[in-house]
């Protein structure tokens, strides 16, 4: 079923992931992945056009806390795993184009 | 303001030699040299940072302003094996702004993961809300220049959390300061159902007022409180075909201004592209694109894409349960939201009698048009209240930087303070002062006016003795009166003043005036 | 062996606190059972020998200044290395994590630290739990104490080979699709995946968060309930917690169940499984019969697995399962972008989108990038209903028939694994085949049921044989009831493999 998965798709899906893939990766992954997709494909044995979706193992519903303070970490914590920091900032390269 | 945008909208289309023949209003519809006719579609989409006292999913103080990286916790910074918890208060001030803006709030909602990767985004997914939004299908109705009204649609409104936010000025690179990761963000998405410049603004400025209103938001765009992206495309007419130009998103406005500005331009730009290209220039060729706006140039300007590939992959975060709304949780809310600024200007304007102008401005926040009715019903009358918070009031609130209701006016000091004034007691310029005088201190308005010596003086032979005073001073001035003639009048209002600056300002004019033309006639 | 090795967690905590042994005492049994084996068996990522005495001490002190001591006070037992603690690392086994230092503690740690228990090292695992074999742990693999070319499972190997090899007395794992109780029954010990909720997952590095679930690891039912007992109960830092109270799992656990309704799922039974273990199985349910349980014939039709003419097995559960967690964790895993903790690529980059691929590809390993790219794959536009929402819908089916067959039944007996452990090497080429070791376990984390591997057996070749027994939602207490039941009539109980004895 490598027809369901090329090298394109492999390389968006590892540009949609931030996943750098060399070519020999897109070639092993894309044929893996084929491989999985295909077994993933049985579940189109299931008719399951009134069966509602479970995205939870439980059913629980209003999980809700009280809008009160309670400690943070300090700077230093926060910044302590920090690969690189200016001052009390995370540093990373120079971001163009400022989003949301 | 209507009429500021609509200058503005005739010196924005004036300038690329259009010739509008009607603005304002509510399907304007733009005549041009070419007989084009041009019609601007437009949505928006608000955020509002809520107010609560803690972020949406931690427990960390929601603050602007303080030093990165100290509001943080493992939650708001992504740590791995952190997990949040929602803010009941979110949920309710949510709700709040849903049923202010007519919506239907949703029964079962839930939250749901949209990934993509920025610095400033630590989980490298927001929880947003992709296909149960809490509150849908609502409006807002906006006034319009000449006492109308327009209906806008509301799509949807959604809670989400705020992104951190990457600070530029540092030495060749980004910061990343998480102070505002998880901070509660309302995202309302309106139906494109706005025509013109002044709509668009007219729709922002309202949403400030209500959110303020319910006190849900500060909605101080200073503090990036509320940000705009509208979506703007032209609907154009030319020879009985319609062409529709590419949707234009505007994103992270954040200033009344900056709004103006870059729907005016998009508009601008939009026809002179689509002019240069009629079967080009078209959404269906374009599709839909982002857009900066580069506040000094005032333009928009293009802007690279946060994700390059757009797939935010949404699905539901399985670290947070469903909210279902009942609809006793969702009365209570509603019961705790009360009259509407809309609905309340309007009363204002009917029941007291006020001018738009007063109405409008004593229902911009809930306390300060509590506040009147609050005089109202301790008996003191709403045109003499109102007048005192228009004038000082408004004053010592911009002074401020603060609504009236905050400037510490009590009602029932303002309450005595009209009565006085109304009673005679005191003249409108002691009134001021005392105002003034009453928010810093607390005091009573009757004790102050005592201690200042501000109360008018009734007793008339003390007033008999002021005039008396005056006529021997002023020989030449009696003189002229007796003379008639023109300087007669001038030598009247002169002892009158001179009498009034004897008392200090405590006598009444009007006795001043009436005991005077009878000494003189004597 | 040092005597003190050879107490369960129960008896050690009893003498512990009746002062026939002190603390300190214990717990340098276990640092002298590290060295000694720990090379051979290579379970641990972290050891802290210092800070474990130091717990050691203070629960000595307390005890000596007449102070109510916890349920498992100087306890030695050992955490898998995604679980966050403020002490020592949390890698989850991968390069990204290496230097990670939590700055925050788990709930579970938390819990045994508060219970008295000492902490004496953090255990390897496949790396971020994705794995059956800890072959893809991003250190070293760890190896079977019952033959040590063989794997301990996983992805908690390193929690049940430390448990096995006695280099602690009881373990926590997490069990996503299994890793709790396939390493379990490779290794010989108990293994329990609670009902999901039951047991607060902060502090826990999420793989499949709605799958995920920590549980302990023991040398019997006895004490892993009472490991349980501590774990488990609300936590408001984590959404998804249960509020339910807690039962007393020791109270009647070893009072058998009078009537107990045993149902065996005919969909597990079929020619997928192994020779061996079907007899040691067979077995298990005569063992049950001789209590006088009832035998029910119960039927679980989404998680039947299936073998084509060319023998290729396929199962709905594993396909659900596999799309439903690939999904959860390539968002999950997201947040592993050389941003804000965690590895940062030397090299220079020219952008930001370049720093995450390049710190992201440099450090994480190739069954975790695949499942990131699987997972990325099945919620990208227009795949999403075909993969994802078709999971979800099949995961209520499959739920929905746990439901069912628990109207017959109280609990289902079925093996944890087809097979027994595999060679090092054996199923590293085939990710599909690694994928099939979980075929028994998965749908009890689709469905959110408890479930505890307990060892059924040995093979001819001396590995031991895991059975599984399945409950409903917070049926935890029967499950140990019916587990202990077992182990009593059986007779099976802390086996402890060869090297121990040598």
């Amino acid at each position: 079923m490598s027809n369901k998965i090329d090298a394109n798709l492999v390389r968006h899906i590892g540009k949609l992931s931030r996943i750098e893939l060399t070519d020999a990766e897109v070639d092993a992954l894309g044929c893996q992945m084929a491989d999985i997709l295909e077994y993933f494909d049985k579940l189109q044995e299931l008719d399951t056009q009134n069966v509602e979706p479970m995205a939870h193992a439980v059913e629980l519903s209003n999980v809700l806390a009280d809008d009160v303070q309670r400690d943070s970490l300090t700077a230093e914590q926060a910044l302590a795993n920090a690969p690189a920091r200016e001052g009390d900032f995370f540093k990373v390269p120079k971001v163009l184009g400022e989003g949301a | 303001m209507v009429a500021q945008v609509c200058n503005l909208w005739l010196l924005v289309v004036g300038g690329t030699g259009l010739q509008p023949v009607a603005v304002g209003g509510t399907n304007e519809k733009i005549m041009t040299d070419n007989n084009d006719n041009v019609l601007p579609i437009i949505g928006m989409e608000i955020h509002v940072e809520l107010a609560t006292k803690t972020k949406i999913f931690c427990r960390c103080l929601n603050r602007f302003g303080d030093p990165p990286n100290t509001h943080t916790c493992p939650v708001c910074l992504g740590m791995p094996g952190s997990l949040p918890v929602m803010n009941k208060k979110a949920v309710e001030y949510s709700m709040k702004v849903g049923l202010a803006l007519n919506c239907t709030i949703a029964g079962r909602t839930k939250w749901d993961r949209k990934n993509y990767y920025y610095p400033d985004l630590p989980k490298a997914y927001q929880i947003s809300q992709y296909d149960m939004p809490l509150a849908s299908d609502g409006y807002l109705e906006i006034p319009l220049e000449g006492d109308t009204t327009k209906k806008l649609r509301v799509l949807r409104a959604h809670l989400e959390e705020d992104a951190g936010k990457n600070v530029h000025d540092l030495p060749g690179c980004t910061g990343v300061d998480l102070n505002r990761a998880g901070v509660p963000l309302l995202e309302i998405v309106s139906q494109p159902d706005m025509n013109s410049v002044a709509e668009v603004t007219g729709y922002a400025r309202a949403m400030q007022r209500i959110v303020r209103w319910l006190g849900v938001s500060e909605a101080n765009m200073q503090m990036g409180h509320m940000r705009f992206e509208p979506n703007i495309n032209l609907h154009i007419t030319r020879d009985g075909k319609i062409y529709k130009t590419p949707i234009i998103e505007v994103k992270n406005l954040n200033s009344f201004r900056s709004l103006e500005g870059a729907v005016a331009f998009e508009i601008r730009r939009q026809y002179e592209l689509w002019q240069d290209d009629p079967d080009g220039f078209t959404l269906e060729k374009l599709g839909k694109q982002n857009r900066g706006y580069d506040v000094d140039r005032e333009q928009t300007v293009f802007q690279r894409d946060k994700e390059e590939a757009h797939d935010y992959r949404y699905f539901p975060d399985p670290d947070l349960m469903p909210v279902v709304v009942s609809s006793d949780w969702r009365d209570r809310v509603a019961g705790e939201i009360g009259e509407l600024p809309l609905a309340r200007r309007e009363r204002f304007m009917t029941e007291y009698k006020l001018t738009f102008e007063e109405a409008d401005s004593l229902t911009m926040d809930g306390p300060t048009g509590d506040l009147l009715d609050a005089v109202v019903e301790a008996g003191a009358e709403a045109k003499r209240c109102s007048k005192l918070l228009m004038s000082r009031g408004l004053a010592l609130a911009n002074e401020k930087n603060c609504t009236i209701a905050m400037t510490g006016i009590k009602a029932w000091q303002l309450a005595d303070l009209a009565k006085m004034q109304d009673g005679g007691d005191i003249n409108a310029t002691a009134a001021a002062k005392i105002f003034d005088k009453m928010t810093a201190t607390g005091d009573s308005p009757a004790d102050i006016a005592q201690a200042d010596g501000l109360l008018i003086v009734k007793d008339d032979s003390q007033i008999e003795k002021w005039i008396d005073d005056a006529i021997a001073a002023n020989p030449q001035a009696v003189a002229e009166i007796a003379q008639g003639g023109k300087k007669q009048k001038k030598s009247f209002s002169f002892l009158v003043g001179q009498v009034m600056q004897a008392s200090r300002g405590a006598a009444a004019p009007a006795d001043v005036q009436k005991q005077l033309t009878q000494k003189l006639a004597e | 062996m040092n005597p003190i090795i050879e107490k369960s967690v129960t008896e050690l905590a009893a003498a512990i606190a009746d002062g026939q042994i002190s603390a300190v005492e214990a717990t340098q049994a276990y640092l002298d059972a590290i060295e000694a084996r720990e090379p051979e068996i290579a379970a641990y990522n972290e050891t802290c020998g210092d800070l474990a005495m130091q717990q050691a001490q203070a629960v000595d002190a307390k005890r000596q200044a007449g102070q109510t001591l916890g349920p498992l006070a100087g306890v030695p037992v050992a955490v898998k290395d995604n679980l966050c603690t403020e002490f020592g690392h949390t890698t989850c086994s991968s390069a990204y994590l290496k230097n990670f230092k939590a700055p925050y503690t788990a709930t579970v740690v938390a819990k045994l630290q508060q219970a008295g228990a000492v902490i004496l090292g953090k255990t390897n695992l496949d790396e971020f739990a994705m794995g059956s074999s800890t072959e893809n742990s991003g250190f070293a693999p760890t190896k079977n104490p019952w033959d040590t070319s063989r794997v301990p499972g996983g992805s908690s190997g390193g929690s049940a080979a430390a448990v096995a090899g006695r280099l602690c007395a009881g373990s926590l794992g997490s069990d996503t699709g299994g890793s709790i109780r396939q390493p379990a029954g490779l290794c010989g010990v108990v293994g329990v995946k609670p009902t999901y909720g039951r047991v607060s997952r902060y502090g826990l590095v999420a793989f499949g968060s709605s799958l995920d679930q920590i549980g302990p690891l023991a040398t019997n039912v006895t004490d892993a309930a009472l490991l349980t007992s501590v774990i488990a109960g609300h936590d408001e830092r984590d959404s998804t917690s249960l509020p339910n109270p807690v039962g007393d799992y020791l109270a009647d656990i070893d009072t058998p169940i009078d009537g107990l309704r045993i149902g065996l799922p005919r969909e597990f039974y079929t020619e997928a499984l192994g020779g061996e273990t079907r007899e040691a199985i067979a077995a298990a349910i005569e063992t049950y019969k001789a209590t006088g349980a009832e035998i029910v014939d119960v039927s679980l039709p989404h998680s039947r697995i299936d073998i084509d003419a060319a023998g290729n097995i396929s199962s709905f559960a594993v396909a659900c399962y596999y799309i439903v967690c690939t999904a959860e964790c390539s968002s999950n895993l997201a947040r592993f972008d050389g941003v804000h903790y965690g590895h940062r690529t030397a090299e220079k980059v020219d952008d930001i989108i370049e720093l995450f691929s390049r710190s992201r590809d440099e450090s994480l390993g190739d069954e975790v990038k695949r499942r990131i790219m699987l997972g990325t794959y099945t919620l990208s536009s227009g795949y999403y209903d075909a993969y994802y929402n078709k999971a979800l819908k099949v995961r209520r089916l499959i739920a929905d028939d746990f439901t069912a067959a628990f109207e017959k039944c109280d609990v289902l007996l079925c093996p944890t694994t087809p097979t027994t452990a595999f060679k090092f090497g054996e199923k590293t080429d085939n990710p599909l085949e690694m994928y099939l070791s979980d075929i028994y376990t998965i749908s009890l984390n689709l469905a959110g049921l408890p479930g505890i591997s307990i060892p059924a057996g040995l093979s001819k070749d001396n590995l031991p044989i895991g059975m599984q027994l399945i409950g409903p939602v917070l049926s935890e207490k029967t499950l140990f009831r019916a587990g202990r039941m077992f182990e009593l009539a059986s007779g099976i109980s802390r086996l402890a493999p060869p090297m121990l004895k040598a």
